[in-house]
């Protein structure tokens, strides 16, 4: 049985089980009458049969898939031919690369040498067996232990409780996914920047001015030395971010203001609704939109000014930005704005405020960590965001705070570098991976201090 | 349901009052909450509004402050005059009538400031200090008419609700008395309040009837007993009977008065 089919067989073995459970508790007790008497309801007898039935057969299953290919090899390599074992290294690579191709079919066997046919061969009749024993095993350790709990069955067994703590297992273990790829995340970023300064100096990284990544492939190579200072991009990201920010805080935070204080309900259904549209366009339509429409736009309105603005101007690509985040921090200080309780908002009418005075004392007092943490959450979000520098705000690493030029960003050097064909213990590709983990860095940072903002008011207002 | 109002019982006037309220009516879209109320209420006195839940006593009070324009849907009719003048004339200015006509909510609502800035908002946005020196003394003042200065005197830029329940309710007080009103309406003050802070807040109410109008809404017919001088007895919208608190909680004239003072239901 192919595992795929086992699993869904084994599936289907614990359902058979739920049902063998759950009509067992009832014999039990002699029928659906006599339900009180149990301890727990017939369902989680059932539940409780199934679960011992297919969770140590599927733990089986899963951990022979995670170790297999491992084991089989270890054991194909222990017999292969002498001159096969005597290979180096990098061959024997080759070699197990060769045999897995034609394993799993897709070079046929006669285009290979007769060892590396041969293993294979071997390879294919060592996982036939082994499927073989697992199918048995899965099957006769579920059967079995479907049995026992069968028949173990008796009025007073506390199923209910083992279930629960079986399914809180099962949502742990759901949270801890998210985590633990965090983490794994983490750790390949770290691993790879830590290869990257080990050949560029931090120091060269953090302060050089100059970004020039073009390192050659091949030693050979005309213009073999690259400029990994990455201060024009973190400037380029800084300038961009800014005025993303200059857009969106404003923009957004009145329209949340009018929304949630002045809009009648008809308008408020209207709009927020659309303004959440806004949030799920994708940032690759933003780009289209900061390239086609207001870089050209800014292009025009820059020359009758007299001014020279770049085809590709920070401006552009900031100003679209901003458009994009403005729902984002909108609808962040609506609900902020629409927490505050509306005895507060009492409280100051009934001291005779005005709407106005209400607002800018009392309510937008009160949100004000939230907006704050908001603000910065779209910030982390701007300096994170990719798709409409990639488009919109060029390659070149200019070192500028003039909005009109073209700047680029860490995020855009970041998605160049690893386009196209790469070599993984070249400055130039790890450099992608410290650029990375510089942005996680400060996206983490912000996040902290956020959230630190939001719980320090929080603990003085509430 | 018989919709028709009933006439009160008692006496609705005073000499020289301070609200006059004559055929007031109140709806919540199609709900009629309040219905044809005509009561005067006196200066420097009590006035203590009982009666069951949903009986209209808090949306009475919120009639005299307009407190009811910021509800979507009601309606207040009929006519109400402070001082003679009508408060829903378009002359009134609703900001205005919240300075002269102070309101305590029944959950202590201190903003989010420190407990100087709290009762420096109405002074402030009412211009009632020329200057920093003189609103310290508004301040100094509410607070110890409101009995928190000794309390708080030396944490004054401490945030107001890191104050207990009842210095927040006295707090509140003391917000409202900065702005010099001339009436104070009070929804259940002290229905949050543990029964020491309810005392502090009913001597408190005692002394402010010295220089202000108090309106107070309750459910506890004691606090009404203790604190009144008039009271007023509300059933589902009808103003059933008003008189001397004295003559209400020993000889109530009316029925339903009766069986709700004597606790037959409510």
């Amino acid at each position: 049985m192919t595992p795929s089919i086992l699993i869904i067989s084994l599936l289907l073995l614990s359902f058979i089980a739920y049902q063998l459970g759950k009509a067992r508790s009832l014999t039990v007790v002699g029928g659906a009458r006599g339900i009180r008497n149990l301890h727990s309801l017939p369902g989680h007898y059932g539940l409780l049969t199934a679960l011992w039935c297919g969770l140590p057969a599927l733990l089986v299953v899963l951990v022979w898939l995670a170790v297999q290919d491992q084991v089989l090899i270890a054991l194909i390599s222990a017999q292969l031919p002498p001159e096969v074992r005597s290979l180096g290294s990098d061959q024997f690579v080759l070699f197990l690369n060769d045999l897995r191709n034609v394993v799993a079919g897709n070079i046929p066997a006669s285009q290979v040498s007769p060892a590396t046919a041969a293993a294979a061969a071997e390879y294919l009749r060592l996982q036939g067996v082994a499927r073989l024993a697992l199918t048995a095993l899965a099957f006769a350790l579920g059967i079995v232990a479907m049995l026992v709990v069968r028949g173990r069955i008796r009025a007073d067994l506390r199923a209910r409780n083992s279930v629960e703590r079986v399914l809180e297992g099962l949502l742990f273990l759901c949270s801890l996914v998210a985590v633990l790829t965090t983490i794994g995340i983490i750790l390949s970023v770290v691993f790879e920047a830590t290869r990257f300064f080990g050949i560029v100096p931090a120091q060269e990284f953090l302060f050089g001015t100059k970004w020039s990544p073009q390192m050659a492939i091949r030693a050979d190579q005309v213009g073999s030395s690259g400029a990994f200072g990455a201060v024009p991009l973190f400037a380029g990201t800084l300038l961009i971010s800014a005025i993303a920010m200059l857009v969106a805080v404003p923009i957004g935070l009145f329209s949340a203001i009018y929304l949630a204080e002045y809009a009648p309900s008809k308008v408020r259904s209207v709009v927020k609704p659309l303004l959440e549209v806004l949030a799920g366009v994708p940032t690759v339509v933003y780009g289209f939109f900061a390239v086609t429409t207001v870089g050209p736009l800014l292009r025009t309105a820059g020359e009758s000014m007299g001014l020279s603005v770049a085809g590709e101007s920070a401006l552009a690509a900031g100003l679209v930005m901003g458009i994009m985040i403005i729902p984002f921090v909108s609808s962040l200080a609506d609900d902020m704005i629409t927490a505050v309780p509306q005895s507060l908002r009492d409280g100051a009418y009934a001291l005779g405020a005005t709407r106005s005075e209400t607002i800018k004392q009392v309510v937008l007092r009160a949100a004000l960590p939230g907006i704050v943490g908001g603000v910065l959450l779209a910030i982390s979000r701007a300096i994170g965001e990719t798709m409409i520098v990639v488009m919109a705000a060029g390659l070149a690493a200019n070192l500028t705070a003039n909005p009109l030029e073209a700047v680029t960003t860490v995020t855009v050097q970041i998605v160049t570098l690893l386009v196209g064909d790469q070599e993984f213990d070249s400055p130039k590709t790890l450099a992608a991976f410290a650029l990375g983990l510089v942005l996680f860095i400060v996206t983490l940072v912000l996040n902290v201090i956020a959230l630190y903002v939001v719980r320090k008011y929080r603990e003085q207002y509430e | 349901m018989n919709d028709a109002p009933k006439t009160t019982i008692g006496t609705i006037t005073v000499a020289e009052p301070v609200f006059s309220c004559r055929n007031v009516d109140v709806y919540y879209g199609d709900k009629h909450a309040i219905k044809n109320v005509n009561i005067d209420i006196g200066r420097k006195q009590v006035l203590a509004m009982i009666g069951p839940s949903g009986c209209g006593k808090s949306t009475f009070l919120r009639c005299l402050n307009r407190m009811n324009d910021t509800i979507v849907g009601a309606r207040v009719e009929g006519n109400i005059t402070l001082d003679g003048q009508d408060i829903h004339d378009k002359q009134q200015d609703v900001v205005q009538l919240r300075a002269r006509v102070g309101m305590v909510f029944q959950k202590p609502n201190p903003f989010p400031k420190s407990i100087y800035e709290n009762v420096a908002y109405g002074p402030r946005i009412h211009g009632l200090a020329a200057n920093r020196g003189e609103l310290d003394e508004i301040v100094n003042q509410s607070l110890r008419r409101a009995g928190l200065w000794e309390e708080v005197k030396d944490r004054l830029n401490q945030p107001g609700t890191s104050l207990s329940g009842g210095q927040q309710q006295r707090l509140c007080i003391a917000r409202t008395i900065a702005v010099n009103p001339e009436v104070i309406l009070m929804d259940e003050p002290c229905s949050a309040l543990d029964p020491i802070a309810t005392a502090r807040i009913e001597d408190l109410i005692d002394e402010l009837r010295e220089s202000y109008a108090i309106c107070i809404v309750t459910h506890s017919m004691q606090q009404a007993a203790r604190v009144s001088q008039r009271t007023a007895y509300f059933h589902l919208g009808d103003l059933v009977e008003v008189g001397d608190t004295n003559l209400i909680f020993t000889n109530p004239q009316a029925k339903l008065t009766e069986d709700y003072i004597t606790g037959r239901f409510g």
